[in-house]
Protein backbone atom coordinates (compact mmCIF):
# COMPACT_ATOMS: atom_id res chain seq x y z
CA UNK A 1 0.00 0.00 0.00
CA UNK A 2 2.46 2.75 -1.08
CA UNK A 3 2.19 5.27 -3.60
CA UNK A 4 5.14 6.95 -5.40
CA UNK A 5 4.24 10.62 -6.70
CA UNK A 6 5.92 12.23 -9.64
CA UNK A 7 6.67 15.77 -8.40
CA UNK A 8 6.20 18.62 -10.97
CA UNK A 9 9.74 19.92 -11.37
CA UNK A 10 10.55 22.72 -13.67
CA UNK A 11 13.79 23.60 -14.69
CA UNK A 12 15.32 22.72 -11.25
CA UNK A 13 12.21 23.87 -9.35
CA UNK A 14 9.20 22.55 -7.32
CA UNK A 15 5.96 23.44 -8.69
CA UNK A 16 4.72 23.45 -5.14
CA UNK A 17 1.43 24.00 -5.42
CA UNK A 18 0.50 21.43 -7.95
CA UNK A 19 2.75 18.39 -6.14
CA UNK A 20 1.12 19.28 -2.90
CA UNK A 21 -2.46 19.45 -4.10
CA UNK A 22 -1.72 15.70 -5.78
CA UNK A 23 0.04 14.65 -2.34
CA UNK A 24 -3.79 15.72 -0.75
CA UNK A 25 -5.25 13.00 -3.57
CA UNK A 26 -3.40 10.24 -2.83
CA UNK A 27 -2.34 10.65 0.87
CA UNK A 28 -5.35 8.42 1.79
CA UNK A 29 -4.04 5.57 -0.54
CA UNK A 30 -0.69 4.54 1.36
CA UNK A 31 2.50 5.90 2.32
CA UNK A 32 3.38 8.82 -0.36
CA UNK A 33 7.08 8.68 -1.54
CA UNK A 34 7.77 11.50 -4.12
CA UNK A 35 9.98 11.48 -6.54
CA UNK A 36 11.79 14.49 -8.06
CA UNK A 37 13.63 14.03 -11.67
CA UNK A 38 15.72 16.82 -13.21
CA UNK A 39 18.94 17.52 -14.28
CA UNK A 40 19.41 19.21 -11.21
CA UNK A 41 16.29 18.14 -8.78
CA UNK A 42 18.22 18.62 -5.18
CA UNK A 43 16.45 21.64 -4.35
CA UNK A 44 13.44 20.60 -5.53
CA UNK A 45 13.64 17.36 -3.74
CA UNK A 46 14.66 19.38 -0.13
CA UNK A 47 11.75 21.53 -1.16
CA UNK A 48 9.35 18.56 -1.84
CA UNK A 49 10.63 17.05 1.58
CA UNK A 50 8.86 19.18 3.89
CA UNK A 51 5.26 18.55 2.22
CA UNK A 52 2.88 17.58 4.99
CA UNK A 53 2.03 13.70 4.36
CA UNK A 54 5.23 12.96 2.16
CA UNK A 55 7.10 10.22 4.09
CA UNK A 56 10.41 9.94 1.79
CA UNK A 57 11.72 11.02 -1.01
CA UNK A 58 13.54 10.54 -4.03
CA UNK A 59 16.23 12.19 -6.14
CA UNK A 60 16.77 11.70 -9.50
CA UNK A 61 19.07 14.23 -11.03
CA UNK A 62 21.17 13.69 -14.42
CA UNK A 63 21.58 15.44 -17.08
CA UNK A 64 19.57 13.16 -18.89
CA UNK A 65 16.38 14.16 -17.02
CA UNK A 66 16.92 17.98 -18.01
CA UNK A 67 14.35 18.40 -20.19
CA UNK A 68 11.63 15.79 -19.11
CA UNK A 69 11.96 13.99 -22.38
CA UNK A 70 9.17 11.06 -22.11
CA UNK A 71 11.30 8.04 -22.52
CA UNK A 72 14.02 8.31 -20.08
CA UNK A 73 11.58 10.00 -17.34
CA UNK A 74 9.06 6.96 -17.93
CA UNK A 75 12.14 4.22 -18.31
CA UNK A 76 13.35 5.68 -14.61
CA UNK A 77 9.74 5.68 -13.06
CA UNK A 78 8.75 2.10 -14.56
CA UNK A 79 12.73 1.05 -12.98
CA UNK A 80 11.34 2.72 -9.20
CA UNK A 81 8.17 0.85 -9.50
CA UNK A 82 8.06 -2.17 -7.27
CA UNK A 83 6.95 -1.79 -4.44
CA UNK A 84 4.09 0.79 -5.08
CA UNK A 85 0.62 -0.12 -6.12
CA UNK A 86 0.09 3.30 -6.88
CA UNK A 87 1.96 5.96 -9.35
CA UNK A 88 0.58 9.24 -9.62
CA UNK A 89 1.77 12.52 -11.07
CA UNK A 90 -0.06 16.22 -11.42
CA UNK A 91 -1.88 16.36 -14.59
CA UNK A 92 0.54 18.75 -15.96
CA UNK A 93 1.68 18.63 -19.24
CA UNK A 94 4.64 17.08 -18.41
CA UNK A 95 2.83 14.06 -16.71
CA UNK A 96 -0.05 13.79 -19.29
CA UNK A 97 3.60 13.27 -21.72
CA UNK A 98 4.51 10.52 -19.25
CA UNK A 99 2.22 9.04 -17.34
CA UNK A 100 0.50 7.20 -20.34
CA UNK A 101 3.98 5.67 -21.11
CA UNK A 102 4.91 5.12 -18.09
CA UNK A 103 1.07 2.42 -17.56
CA UNK A 104 1.82 1.15 -20.99
CA UNK A 105 5.44 -0.17 -19.98
CA UNK A 106 3.69 -1.75 -17.37
CA UNK A 107 0.55 -3.36 -18.31
CA UNK A 108 -2.21 -1.31 -17.32
CA UNK A 109 -4.89 1.47 -18.09
CA UNK A 110 -3.93 4.85 -17.29
CA UNK A 111 -6.58 6.91 -15.12
CA UNK A 112 -5.96 10.51 -16.38
CA UNK A 113 -7.45 13.47 -14.35
CA UNK A 114 -8.85 12.26 -11.54
CA UNK A 115 -11.20 14.37 -9.45
CA UNK A 116 -11.97 12.34 -6.38
CA UNK A 117 -10.26 9.27 -5.31
CA UNK A 118 -13.36 7.20 -3.91
CA UNK A 119 -10.65 4.26 -2.89
CA UNK A 120 -8.09 2.32 -3.75
CA UNK A 121 -9.51 1.12 -7.10
CA UNK A 122 -12.07 3.69 -7.37
CA UNK A 123 -11.78 6.88 -9.15
CA UNK A 124 -13.74 9.91 -10.30
CA UNK A 125 -12.54 11.39 -13.77
CA UNK A 126 -14.32 13.96 -15.92
CA UNK A 127 -15.64 13.04 -19.72
CA UNK A 128 -17.08 14.81 -22.44
CA UNK A 129 -15.05 18.13 -21.85
CA UNK A 130 -16.56 17.69 -18.23
CA UNK A 131 -20.13 17.27 -18.72
CA UNK A 132 -20.18 14.19 -17.22
CA UNK A 133 -18.22 12.59 -14.09
CA UNK A 134 -17.59 9.02 -14.54
CA UNK A 135 -16.54 6.40 -11.72
CA UNK A 136 -14.83 4.09 -12.68
CA UNK A 137 -13.02 1.18 -11.15
CA UNK A 138 -10.00 -0.61 -12.03
CA UNK A 139 -8.86 -4.04 -11.71
CA UNK A 140 -4.87 -3.58 -12.40
CA UNK A 141 -2.86 -4.32 -9.93
CA UNK A 142 -0.98 -1.35 -10.74
CA UNK A 143 -3.12 1.96 -10.75
CA UNK A 144 -1.04 4.73 -12.46
CA UNK A 145 -3.12 7.83 -12.83
CA UNK A 146 -3.07 12.11 -13.22
CA UNK A 147 -4.54 14.34 -10.38
CA UNK A 148 -6.64 17.00 -11.84
CA UNK A 149 -4.80 19.45 -9.10
CA UNK A 150 -7.79 22.19 -9.44
CA UNK A 151 -9.94 20.08 -7.09
CA UNK A 152 -8.08 19.09 -4.31
CA UNK A 153 -6.33 21.66 -1.39
CA UNK A 154 -2.68 22.12 -1.29
CA UNK A 155 -1.02 19.83 1.33
CA UNK A 156 0.68 22.30 4.24
CA UNK A 157 4.07 22.16 5.37
CA UNK A 158 5.41 19.18 7.45
CA UNK A 159 8.52 17.97 9.09
CA UNK A 160 11.06 17.32 6.83
CA UNK A 161 11.14 14.06 5.33
CA UNK A 162 14.13 12.11 4.22
CA UNK A 163 15.35 12.26 0.69
CA UNK A 164 16.99 9.43 -0.66
CA UNK A 165 19.39 9.74 -4.22
CA UNK A 166 18.45 7.06 -7.01
CA UNK A 167 20.09 6.14 -9.96
CA UNK A 168 19.34 7.32 -13.39
CA UNK A 169 17.56 4.65 -15.30
CA UNK A 170 19.11 3.79 -19.00
CA UNK A 171 18.02 6.09 -21.60
CA UNK A 172 16.78 5.02 -25.14
CA UNK A 173 18.06 7.99 -26.72
CA UNK A 174 15.03 8.01 -28.85
CA UNK A 175 14.64 12.13 -28.30
CA UNK A 176 16.30 15.36 -27.61
CA UNK A 177 15.52 18.69 -26.46
CA UNK A 178 16.13 21.29 -29.10
CA UNK A 179 14.37 24.49 -27.48
CA UNK A 180 11.89 26.04 -25.12
CA UNK A 181 10.00 29.21 -26.19
CA UNK A 182 8.68 30.38 -22.41
CA UNK A 183 6.65 33.59 -22.16
CA UNK A 184 8.90 35.02 -19.67
CA UNK A 185 6.67 37.01 -17.25
CA UNK A 186 6.40 38.09 -13.84
CA UNK A 187 2.42 37.17 -13.00
CA UNK A 188 1.47 34.53 -11.16
CA UNK A 189 1.51 30.65 -13.07
CA UNK A 190 -2.00 30.23 -14.22
CA UNK A 191 -3.12 26.69 -12.62
CA UNK A 192 -2.02 27.83 -9.17
CA UNK A 193 -2.71 31.70 -9.44
CA UNK A 194 -5.54 33.23 -6.64
CA UNK A 195 -6.89 35.97 -9.00
CA UNK A 196 -7.26 34.72 -12.90
CA UNK A 197 -8.58 37.99 -15.63
CA UNK A 198 -9.55 35.97 -18.72
CA UNK A 199 -10.34 37.97 -22.33
CA UNK A 200 -12.59 35.96 -24.96
CA UNK A 201 -13.18 36.99 -28.82
CA UNK A 202 -15.74 40.50 -27.55
CA UNK A 203 -11.60 41.68 -26.60
CA UNK A 204 -11.50 42.13 -30.14
CA UNK A 205 -7.69 42.09 -30.59
CA UNK A 206 -4.39 41.14 -29.39
CA UNK A 207 -3.66 45.15 -28.49
CA UNK A 208 -7.14 45.55 -26.67
CA UNK A 209 -5.62 42.32 -24.78
CA UNK A 210 -3.07 44.52 -22.99
CA UNK A 211 -6.27 45.94 -20.77
CA UNK A 212 -6.56 42.52 -19.72
CA UNK A 213 -3.26 42.08 -18.96
CA UNK A 214 -3.09 45.55 -17.40
CA UNK A 215 -6.41 44.81 -14.95
CA UNK A 216 -4.74 41.24 -13.92
CA UNK A 217 -1.54 43.07 -13.17
CA UNK A 218 -3.70 45.79 -11.21
CA UNK A 219 -5.02 42.55 -9.16
CA UNK A 220 -1.43 40.63 -9.20
CA UNK A 221 -3.41 38.28 -11.23
CA UNK A 222 -2.76 35.59 -13.78
CA UNK A 223 -3.86 36.13 -17.73
CA UNK A 224 -6.03 33.71 -18.99
CA UNK A 225 -8.05 33.40 -22.34
CA UNK A 226 -10.71 31.69 -23.55
CA UNK A 227 -10.28 29.19 -26.57
CA UNK A 228 -12.09 31.70 -29.19
CA UNK A 229 -9.64 34.30 -28.14
CA UNK A 230 -6.38 32.28 -28.76
CA UNK A 231 -7.95 30.53 -31.83
CA UNK A 232 -8.08 34.82 -32.92
CA UNK A 233 -4.34 34.80 -32.59
CA UNK A 234 -5.27 37.99 -29.45
CA UNK A 235 -3.54 35.60 -27.02
CA UNK A 236 -0.68 32.25 -26.15
CA UNK A 237 -2.39 29.01 -26.39
CA UNK A 238 -0.15 28.71 -22.62
CA UNK A 239 -2.88 31.01 -21.38
CA UNK A 240 -5.74 29.21 -22.66
CA UNK A 241 -8.51 28.08 -19.78
CA UNK A 242 -11.15 25.45 -20.75
CA UNK A 243 -11.23 21.60 -21.55
CA UNK A 244 -8.67 21.88 -24.61
CA UNK A 245 -6.53 24.48 -22.19
CA UNK A 246 -6.23 24.61 -18.64
CA UNK A 247 -8.46 23.75 -15.56
CA UNK A 248 -8.41 26.46 -12.72
CA UNK A 249 -9.96 27.24 -9.56
CA UNK A 250 -8.89 30.40 -8.07
CA UNK A 251 -10.32 32.47 -5.54
CA UNK A 252 -11.26 35.02 -7.95
CA UNK A 253 -12.15 34.54 -11.73
CA UNK A 254 -12.84 37.46 -14.10
CA UNK A 255 -14.15 36.89 -17.84
CA UNK A 256 -14.38 39.77 -19.47
CA UNK A 257 -15.94 39.54 -23.12
CA UNK A 258 -16.41 35.58 -23.18
CA UNK A 259 -19.57 34.46 -23.72
CA UNK A 260 -18.80 30.98 -21.91
CA UNK A 261 -18.74 27.83 -24.40
CA UNK A 262 -19.51 24.91 -22.09
CA UNK A 263 -15.68 24.01 -23.22
CA UNK A 264 -14.45 27.13 -21.57
CA UNK A 265 -16.68 26.66 -18.86
CA UNK A 266 -15.49 23.03 -18.36
CA UNK A 267 -12.40 24.78 -17.23
CA UNK A 268 -12.95 27.35 -14.92
CA UNK A 269 -16.43 26.61 -12.83
CA UNK A 270 -14.71 25.76 -9.79
CA UNK A 271 -13.10 28.57 -9.08
CA UNK A 272 -14.57 29.91 -5.67
CA UNK A 273 -16.45 33.57 -7.16
CA UNK A 274 -16.80 34.47 -10.34
CA UNK A 275 -17.38 37.83 -11.77
CA UNK A 276 -18.50 37.90 -15.72
CA UNK A 277 -18.48 41.49 -17.94
CA UNK A 278 -19.83 41.15 -20.89
CA UNK A 279 -22.75 43.60 -23.20
CA UNK A 280 -24.88 40.41 -24.11
CA UNK A 281 -27.36 39.73 -21.11
CA UNK A 282 -27.77 36.37 -22.45
CA UNK A 283 -24.24 35.48 -22.43
CA UNK A 284 -24.10 31.96 -20.95
CA UNK A 285 -21.43 32.70 -18.73
CA UNK A 286 -23.78 34.72 -16.71
CA UNK A 287 -25.68 31.40 -15.85
CA UNK A 288 -22.13 30.66 -13.59
CA UNK A 289 -21.44 33.91 -12.84
CA UNK A 290 -21.52 35.22 -9.08
CA UNK A 291 -21.68 38.57 -10.23
CA UNK A 292 -22.49 39.48 -13.37
CA UNK A 293 -21.93 43.13 -15.06
CA UNK A 294 -24.06 43.82 -18.54
CA UNK A 295 -21.32 46.53 -19.77
CA UNK A 296 -19.62 47.56 -22.98
CA UNK A 297 -16.02 45.96 -21.77
CA UNK A 298 -14.05 48.61 -23.05
CA UNK A 299 -15.91 51.03 -20.62
CA UNK A 300 -15.79 48.54 -17.89
CA UNK A 301 -12.72 47.43 -17.43
CA UNK A 302 -10.70 50.93 -17.47
CA UNK A 303 -12.74 52.39 -14.83
CA UNK A 304 -12.14 49.04 -12.98
CA UNK A 305 -8.64 49.40 -13.40
CA UNK A 306 -8.90 53.49 -12.33
CA UNK A 307 -11.01 52.57 -9.41
CA UNK A 308 -9.31 49.02 -8.05
CA UNK B 1 7.09 6.99 -46.35
CA UNK B 2 3.84 5.75 -45.59
CA UNK B 3 1.65 7.69 -42.43
CA UNK B 4 -0.60 5.83 -40.18
CA UNK B 5 -3.13 7.77 -38.29
CA UNK B 6 -5.79 6.22 -35.80
CA UNK B 7 -9.30 8.26 -36.18
CA UNK B 8 -11.70 7.92 -33.89
CA UNK B 9 -15.72 7.85 -34.32
CA UNK B 10 -17.02 10.49 -31.59
CA UNK B 11 -20.56 12.31 -30.54
CA UNK B 12 -20.01 15.67 -32.71
CA UNK B 13 -18.34 18.48 -31.08
CA UNK B 14 -21.55 20.45 -31.22
CA UNK B 15 -23.81 18.18 -29.66
CA UNK B 16 -24.63 19.17 -26.11
CA UNK B 17 -24.01 15.50 -24.23
CA UNK B 18 -26.84 14.19 -22.38
CA UNK B 19 -26.09 11.72 -19.36
CA UNK B 20 -28.60 8.77 -19.37
CA UNK B 21 -30.92 8.61 -16.55
CA UNK B 22 -29.51 5.20 -15.46
CA UNK B 23 -25.98 6.96 -14.93
CA UNK B 24 -24.38 3.86 -17.66
CA UNK B 25 -23.15 6.76 -19.54
CA UNK B 26 -23.34 9.10 -21.99
CA UNK B 27 -26.63 8.90 -24.38
CA UNK B 28 -25.36 8.16 -27.76
CA UNK B 29 -28.39 6.69 -29.67
CA UNK B 30 -29.84 9.02 -32.73
CA UNK B 31 -26.83 11.53 -31.65
CA UNK B 32 -24.67 13.26 -34.63
CA UNK B 33 -21.10 11.54 -34.31
CA UNK B 34 -18.24 12.97 -36.62
CA UNK B 35 -14.40 12.46 -36.58
CA UNK B 36 -12.59 13.71 -33.48
CA UNK B 37 -11.31 17.02 -33.95
CA UNK B 38 -8.24 16.14 -33.04
CA UNK B 39 -7.70 13.53 -35.57
CA UNK B 40 -9.00 15.90 -38.23
CA UNK B 41 -5.91 18.23 -37.38
CA UNK B 42 -4.00 14.24 -37.79
CA UNK B 43 -5.39 13.36 -41.02
CA UNK B 44 -5.10 16.81 -42.83
CA UNK B 45 -1.10 17.20 -41.17
CA UNK B 46 -0.31 13.26 -42.95
CA UNK B 47 -1.86 15.04 -46.27
CA UNK B 48 0.24 18.09 -46.12
CA UNK B 49 3.15 15.55 -45.45
CA UNK B 50 2.02 13.61 -48.65
CA UNK B 51 1.79 17.30 -50.65
CA UNK B 52 4.97 17.89 -49.58
CA UNK B 53 6.03 14.81 -50.96
CA UNK B 54 7.45 13.99 -47.70
CA UNK B 55 4.71 11.09 -47.43
CA UNK B 56 3.56 8.54 -50.14
CA UNK B 57 1.09 6.62 -48.43
CA UNK B 58 -1.58 7.27 -46.30
CA UNK B 59 -3.45 4.56 -44.03
CA UNK B 60 -6.00 5.46 -42.13
CA UNK B 61 -7.65 3.25 -39.28
CA UNK B 62 -10.10 2.83 -37.08
CA UNK B 63 -10.97 1.28 -34.22
CA UNK B 64 -15.02 0.73 -33.07
CA UNK B 65 -18.18 -0.14 -34.06
CA UNK B 66 -19.22 -1.12 -37.82
CA UNK B 67 -20.43 2.75 -38.28
CA UNK B 68 -17.20 3.93 -38.11
CA UNK B 69 -16.98 3.52 -41.73
CA UNK B 70 -18.43 6.67 -42.51
CA UNK B 71 -15.71 8.05 -40.19
CA UNK B 72 -12.73 6.31 -42.44
CA UNK B 73 -14.74 7.35 -45.64
CA UNK B 74 -14.43 10.98 -43.99
CA UNK B 75 -10.71 10.45 -44.03
CA UNK B 76 -10.97 8.93 -47.48
CA UNK B 77 -11.99 11.80 -48.82
CA UNK B 78 -10.00 14.10 -47.48
CA UNK B 79 -7.09 12.28 -49.05
CA UNK B 80 -6.60 8.97 -47.16
CA UNK B 81 -4.99 6.20 -49.50
CA UNK B 82 -6.65 3.39 -47.82
CA UNK B 83 -8.39 2.46 -44.48
CA UNK B 84 -8.52 -0.23 -42.35
CA UNK B 85 -11.74 -0.84 -39.82
CA UNK B 86 -10.88 -3.01 -36.70
CA UNK B 87 -14.71 -3.78 -35.41
CA UNK B 88 -14.29 -4.86 -31.85
CA UNK B 89 -18.19 -3.96 -30.87
CA UNK B 90 -21.35 -4.08 -32.07
CA UNK B 91 -22.80 -1.89 -29.19
CA UNK B 92 -22.34 1.94 -29.90
CA UNK B 93 -22.00 2.72 -25.87
CA UNK B 94 -19.13 0.28 -25.71
CA UNK B 95 -15.65 2.22 -25.56
CA UNK B 96 -12.46 0.63 -25.80
CA UNK B 97 -9.87 1.72 -23.34
CA UNK B 98 -6.58 3.75 -24.91
CA UNK B 99 -4.59 0.48 -23.96
CA UNK B 100 -6.53 -1.65 -25.71
CA UNK B 101 -6.51 0.52 -28.56
CA UNK B 102 -2.21 0.76 -28.53
CA UNK B 103 -2.58 -3.09 -28.51
CA UNK B 104 -4.26 -3.44 -31.81
CA UNK B 105 -2.85 -0.05 -33.18
CA UNK B 106 0.73 -1.92 -32.34
CA UNK B 107 -0.09 -4.83 -34.23
CA UNK B 108 -1.47 -2.78 -37.04
CA UNK B 109 2.19 -1.14 -37.23
CA UNK B 110 4.04 -4.02 -36.78
CA UNK B 111 2.20 -5.17 -40.30
CA UNK B 112 1.82 -2.07 -42.40
CA UNK B 113 5.39 -0.95 -40.64
CA UNK B 114 4.52 3.20 -41.01
CA UNK B 115 7.80 5.40 -40.59
CA UNK B 116 5.30 8.13 -38.79
CA UNK B 117 1.63 7.35 -36.78
CA UNK B 118 0.05 10.53 -36.88
CA UNK B 119 -2.52 10.71 -34.35
CA UNK B 120 -5.26 13.17 -32.25
CA UNK B 121 -3.86 14.29 -28.46
CA UNK B 122 -7.00 13.17 -27.03
CA UNK B 123 -10.41 12.36 -28.05
CA UNK B 124 -13.57 13.95 -26.88
CA UNK B 125 -15.21 11.54 -25.29
CA UNK B 126 -13.21 9.79 -23.19
CA UNK B 127 -10.95 12.64 -22.99
CA UNK B 128 -8.02 10.31 -21.86
CA UNK B 129 -5.10 11.57 -23.75
CA UNK B 130 -3.26 8.62 -23.81
CA UNK B 131 -3.40 6.45 -26.91
CA UNK B 132 -0.59 7.50 -28.70
CA UNK B 133 1.83 7.77 -25.58
CA UNK B 134 0.58 4.18 -24.79
CA UNK B 135 1.17 2.94 -28.75
CA UNK B 136 5.07 4.77 -28.55
CA UNK B 137 5.52 2.41 -25.49
CA UNK B 138 4.76 -0.50 -27.19
CA UNK B 139 6.69 -0.05 -29.81
CA UNK B 140 9.50 1.45 -27.74
CA UNK B 141 9.48 4.16 -30.24
CA UNK B 142 9.89 8.07 -29.93
CA UNK B 143 7.08 10.14 -28.63
CA UNK B 144 6.17 14.27 -30.02
CA UNK B 145 3.10 14.72 -28.36
CA UNK B 146 0.86 17.89 -28.38
CA UNK B 147 2.38 19.02 -31.81
CA UNK B 148 1.67 22.91 -32.96
CA UNK B 149 4.36 22.15 -35.94
CA UNK B 150 5.78 18.63 -37.61
CA UNK B 151 9.23 19.42 -39.87
CA UNK B 152 10.54 15.79 -41.02
CA UNK B 153 14.19 16.38 -41.19
CA UNK B 154 15.80 13.07 -42.49
CA UNK B 155 15.46 10.15 -39.97
CA UNK B 156 13.98 12.62 -37.54
CA UNK B 157 11.06 14.74 -36.63
CA UNK B 158 11.35 18.21 -35.20
CA UNK B 159 8.28 18.56 -33.19
CA UNK B 160 7.56 21.89 -31.24
CA UNK B 161 5.04 20.79 -28.24
CA UNK B 162 2.01 23.46 -26.64
CA UNK B 163 3.34 22.67 -22.60
CA UNK B 164 2.63 24.55 -19.59
CA UNK B 165 3.86 27.61 -19.81
CA UNK B 166 4.90 27.51 -23.21
CA UNK B 167 6.81 25.97 -26.39
CA UNK B 168 9.12 23.08 -25.97
CA UNK B 169 10.43 21.65 -28.96
CA UNK B 170 12.47 18.53 -29.51
CA UNK B 171 13.69 16.62 -32.27
CA UNK B 172 12.49 12.86 -32.49
CA UNK B 173 13.88 9.29 -33.99
CA UNK B 174 12.12 8.14 -36.60
CA UNK B 175 10.13 6.06 -35.87
CA UNK B 176 7.96 8.11 -34.35
CA UNK B 177 4.24 8.80 -32.54
CA UNK B 178 3.13 12.83 -33.37
CA UNK B 179 0.21 13.32 -31.24
CA UNK B 180 -1.20 16.45 -32.59
CA UNK B 181 -2.68 19.48 -31.08
CA UNK B 182 -5.31 22.02 -31.99
CA UNK B 183 -2.82 25.24 -33.80
CA UNK B 184 -0.87 22.42 -35.69
CA UNK B 185 -3.24 23.11 -38.73
CA UNK B 186 -6.91 23.78 -40.12
CA UNK B 187 -8.31 20.76 -41.69
CA UNK B 188 -10.12 21.10 -44.94
CA UNK B 189 -13.48 19.99 -46.09
CA UNK B 190 -13.89 17.02 -48.68
CA UNK B 191 -14.71 18.25 -51.98
CA UNK B 192 -17.96 16.42 -53.55
CA UNK B 193 -15.80 14.75 -55.97
CA UNK B 194 -13.15 13.45 -53.48
CA UNK B 195 -16.08 12.36 -50.91
CA UNK B 196 -17.12 10.19 -54.45
CA UNK B 197 -13.78 8.90 -55.25
CA UNK B 198 -13.41 7.71 -51.79
CA UNK B 199 -15.80 5.33 -51.95
CA UNK B 200 -13.82 3.39 -54.40
CA UNK B 201 -11.36 3.62 -52.35
CA UNK B 202 -10.01 0.00 -50.33
CA UNK B 203 -11.06 -0.31 -47.11
CA UNK B 204 -10.64 -3.42 -44.82
CA UNK B 205 -12.37 -4.78 -42.30
CA UNK B 206 -10.97 -6.92 -39.37
CA UNK B 207 -11.11 -7.86 -35.73
CA UNK B 208 -9.44 -7.51 -32.57
CA UNK B 209 -9.00 -11.63 -33.15
CA UNK B 210 -6.88 -11.35 -36.73
CA UNK B 211 -4.47 -9.86 -34.45
CA UNK B 212 -4.69 -11.86 -31.59
CA UNK B 213 -5.26 -9.38 -28.90
CA UNK B 214 -6.98 -9.06 -25.73
CA UNK B 215 -8.82 -6.22 -25.69
CA UNK B 216 -10.74 -7.29 -22.36
CA UNK B 217 -11.28 -3.80 -20.52
CA UNK B 218 -9.26 -2.94 -17.30
CA UNK B 219 -12.02 -0.21 -15.92
CA UNK B 220 -15.73 -0.74 -14.98
CA UNK B 221 -17.66 2.05 -15.37
CA UNK B 222 -18.95 2.32 -11.82
CA UNK B 223 -21.54 4.84 -12.70
CA UNK B 224 -21.71 8.56 -14.72
CA UNK B 225 -23.09 11.86 -13.55
CA UNK B 226 -23.88 15.28 -14.32
CA UNK B 227 -21.30 17.57 -12.88
CA UNK B 228 -22.35 19.60 -9.68
CA UNK B 229 -24.72 22.35 -11.32
CA UNK B 230 -23.38 26.01 -10.40
CA UNK B 231 -26.21 28.71 -9.22
CA UNK B 232 -26.15 31.90 -11.25
CA UNK B 233 -25.22 34.60 -9.18
CA UNK B 234 -26.98 38.38 -9.34
CA UNK B 235 -26.28 41.30 -11.80
CA UNK B 236 -24.70 44.44 -10.85
CA UNK B 237 -25.87 48.00 -12.35
CA UNK B 238 -22.06 49.55 -12.08
CA UNK B 239 -18.56 49.28 -11.47
CA UNK B 240 -18.74 50.82 -8.83
CA UNK B 241 -21.14 48.04 -7.33
CA UNK B 242 -19.14 45.23 -8.68
CA UNK B 243 -15.48 46.66 -6.89
CA UNK B 244 -18.40 46.82 -3.67
CA UNK B 245 -19.54 43.51 -3.46
CA UNK B 246 -16.25 41.92 -4.23
CA UNK B 247 -14.91 44.05 -1.13
CA UNK B 248 -17.53 43.15 1.22
CA UNK B 249 -19.65 40.37 0.23
CA UNK B 250 -17.01 37.73 -1.55
CA UNK B 251 -13.88 38.84 0.41
CA UNK B 252 -11.91 38.63 -2.39
CA UNK B 253 -10.18 41.89 -2.94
Amino acid sequence: MAVLLLAEVTNGELQRDATAKAVTAVKGLGEVTVLCVGAHAKAAAEAAATIDGVAKVLCAEDPRYGHRLAEPTAALIVSLADGYEHIAAPATTDAKNVMPRVAALLDAMVITDVVGVVDAVTFERPIYAGNAIQTVQTTDARKVMTIRTSTFEAAGDGAAAPVEAVAPADDPGLSSWVEDSAAASDRPELTSAGVIVSGGRGVGSEENFRMIESLADKLGAAVGASRAAVDSGYAPNDWQVGQTGKVVAPELYIAVGISGAIQHLAGMKDSKVIVAINKDEEAPIFQVADYGLVADLFDAVPELIEKL
Amino acid sequence: MKVLVPVKRVIDYNVKVRVKADGTGVDLANVKMSMNPFDEIAVEEAIRLKEKGQAEEIVAVSIGVKQAQETLRTALAMGADRAILIVVSDDIHQDIEPLAVAKLLKAVVDEEQPGLVLAGKQAIDNDMNATGQMLAALLGWAQGTFASKLEIEGDHAVVTREVDGGLQTIKVKMPAIVTVDLRLNEPRYASLPNIMKAKKKPLDEKTPADYGVDITPRLTVVKTVEPRERQAGIKVGSVDELIAKLKDEAGVL
